[in-house]
């Protein structure tokens, strides 16, 4: 089954939109998604460290994923505002890595790979390491999701309640670092931001319950991935714009129908 | 020394420096909460009032001196104007489950004990503001809370509402015994209510039973001497309520 491009391209779809969607959901709820965008960008100068330090892309990835996350999550906007802080490093770090990749010498790399997505090209590896990842960031948000929940209401509350936002916020760091790298195969660098927050936000509207937000957010990203994977071979697109070009279409659904009851 | 420890200070604070920035929020500031007991914090906006209550819950780390909690001890805090993001729904009951889940039962008898029954299954956004306020009184007594902190309770409710709510912590001491240390710009309200006072301007002004707080020149100094007048009044009231203590909870 796996010999097929298609079904290995479809299960690592489903596994980054899994990853993505608790992830999204703090992400949207605590409104980091610039947090969440320089982070991603900041992929491509993983993969320039990769190639020149001959390491696997995805331990490049993850490597400078980790450090801009935990860059960006020290800042406090002492002289600036923190969203132009992010833009900022975002852009920075993105304009670096394509420098970067540039001057490597005697490598010539598909750069659109990076930036866009190959999902087409996920081998049996490939499709490990994401699964392994996005259990992983699943496992972690299951395992502190009371504890992020609490301090995403309120910091205050979760000290009262002798908890420590701040590890919490490095739980989140850490899962944001992971999904980078393994969503950077088959979204890319630039939409990475877009798995995180419109699957969220498509499902704001029919959820009650954070949990349900997060479950319905899963659903709606696999949901995406399959949908645009499908789009992407009938009519000859990109697979990774394709699926988000999905996800905003479910996206602007939910909010109509949203729209509709409040009417 | 389960014994011993039942005669122990729930909080105590030593010497505690905050410093906010460039701006010193506290200064050297002693004060201890008994079990049981009920303080209020006064003081003008800017005073220190919140960054105290937050350094004792261990929010804020102190610049200089200590805050000592005794151990074990379980705090209920209700937090100066918490707002939900709206793109994150929540149960009313959902939002009682956090940090810890909660059995069903127990939700019920919370909502009741802070007289909002019923809202179980409602948005958090869609509550009233004083509905809000007392969902988060809720959520603070399912702590068990040995002490309980409040911040502002108030914010947001009509006279008759926040008389109602502060004799309703009064109520809740007496049933659970826990202390309650709370904030408030509703002077004569508040202070007739409390075991003590504690008046803070960066620093503790003045200290002591609501009377004598009142008529300290430290205090008139900050608020005027308008309100020993309406002191008198509401402990009139406060009496009065004790004797028909039964007909508010109906």
């Amino acid at each position: 089954m796996l010999d097929d491009f298609l079904v290995r391209a479809t299960l690592a779809g489903i596994g980054v939109a899994i990853a993505a969607a608790p992830l999204g959901c703090f992400v949207v709820w605590r409104r980091m998604a610039y947090f969440g965008d320089a982070t991603a960008h900041a992929a491509v100068l993983g993969v320039a460290l990769s190639l020149a330090f001959s390491l696997s892309i995805f331990t490049g990835v993850l490597t400078i994923a980790l450090l801009v996350a935990l860059l960006v999550s020290s800042l406090n906007g002492r002289n600036l505002a923190v969203d132009t802080m992010l833009g900022v490093i975002s852009h920075s770090a993105l304009a670096l890595g394509l420098v970067a990749v540039s001057l490597l010498e005697g490598v010539r790399i598909d750069l659109m790979a990076y930036l866009f997505g190959d999902i087409l090209a996920v081998g049996r590896a490939d499709l490990s390491i994401i699964w392994l990842g996005a259990l992983t960031v699943l496992g972690l948000s299951l395992w502190r999701w009371q504890a992020l929940l609490t301090s995403t209401l309120n910091t205050d509350l979760a000290h009262a309640s002798g908890l420590n936002p701040k590890a919490e916020q490095m739980v989140l760091t850490i899962c944001l670092a992971l999904v980078v790298a393994v969503a950077m195969k088959v979204v890319g660098a630039l939409l990475i931001g877009a798995m995180l927050i419109i699957p969220a936000a498509a499902a704001r509207p029919v959820a009650r319950t954070p949990e349900m937000m997060a479950v319905l957010a899963a659903a709606i990203g696999a949901l995406s991935a399959v949908l645009g994977l499908q789009v992407s071979i009938l009519y000859d697109t990109p697979a990774g714009p394709s699926i988000v070009c999905i996800a905003a279409f479910i996206f602007a659904l939910t909010q109509g129908v949203a729209g509709f009851r409040q009417a | 020394m389960p014994l011993l420890q039942a005669h122990m200070s729930l909080i105590k604070a030593k010497g505690l420096s905050v410093i906010l920035g460039r701006h010193k929020a506290l200064e050297h500031v002693d004060m201890t909460v008994e079990p049981g007991e009920i303080i209020t914090v006064v003081g003008p906006n800017g005073s220190g009032k919140t960054t105290l209550l937050r350094s004792l819950i261990g929010a804020i780390s102190p610049s200089a001196g200590t805050v000592e909690r005794r151990a074990g001890l379980r705090i209920g805090y209700v937090p100066q104007g918490l707002s939900i993001d709206p793109t994150l729904p929540i149960t009313v009951e959902r939002f009682l489950s956090l940090p810890v889940r909660r059995a069903a039962s127990d939700v019920d008898a919370a909502l009741a004990q802070a007289n909002v029954t019923g809202l179980r299954r409602k948005q958090m956004s869609g509550l009233s503001g004083g509905q809000f306020q007392r969902v988060l009184l809720a959520r603070a007594l399912l702590e068990k809370p040995h002490l309980l902190i409040l911040d502002e309770p108030t914010t947001g409710l009509d006279q008759p509402g926040s008389a109602g709510f502060y004799r309703q912590i009064e109520d809740l001491r007496q049933d659970t015994g826990c202390a309650v240390l709370m904030v408030s710009h509703e002077l004569h309200v508040v202070m007739s209510a409390s075991d003590r006072v504690i008046c803070l301007n960066g620093h503790v002004c003045c200290h002591g039973a609501p009377d004598v707080v009142a008529s300290a020149p430290e205090y008139r100094a900050l608020f005027g001497s308008g309100t020993g007048g309406a002191l008198a009044l509401y402990r009139h009231d406060h009496d009065h309520h004790h004797h028909h203590h039964e007909h508010d909870h109906a």
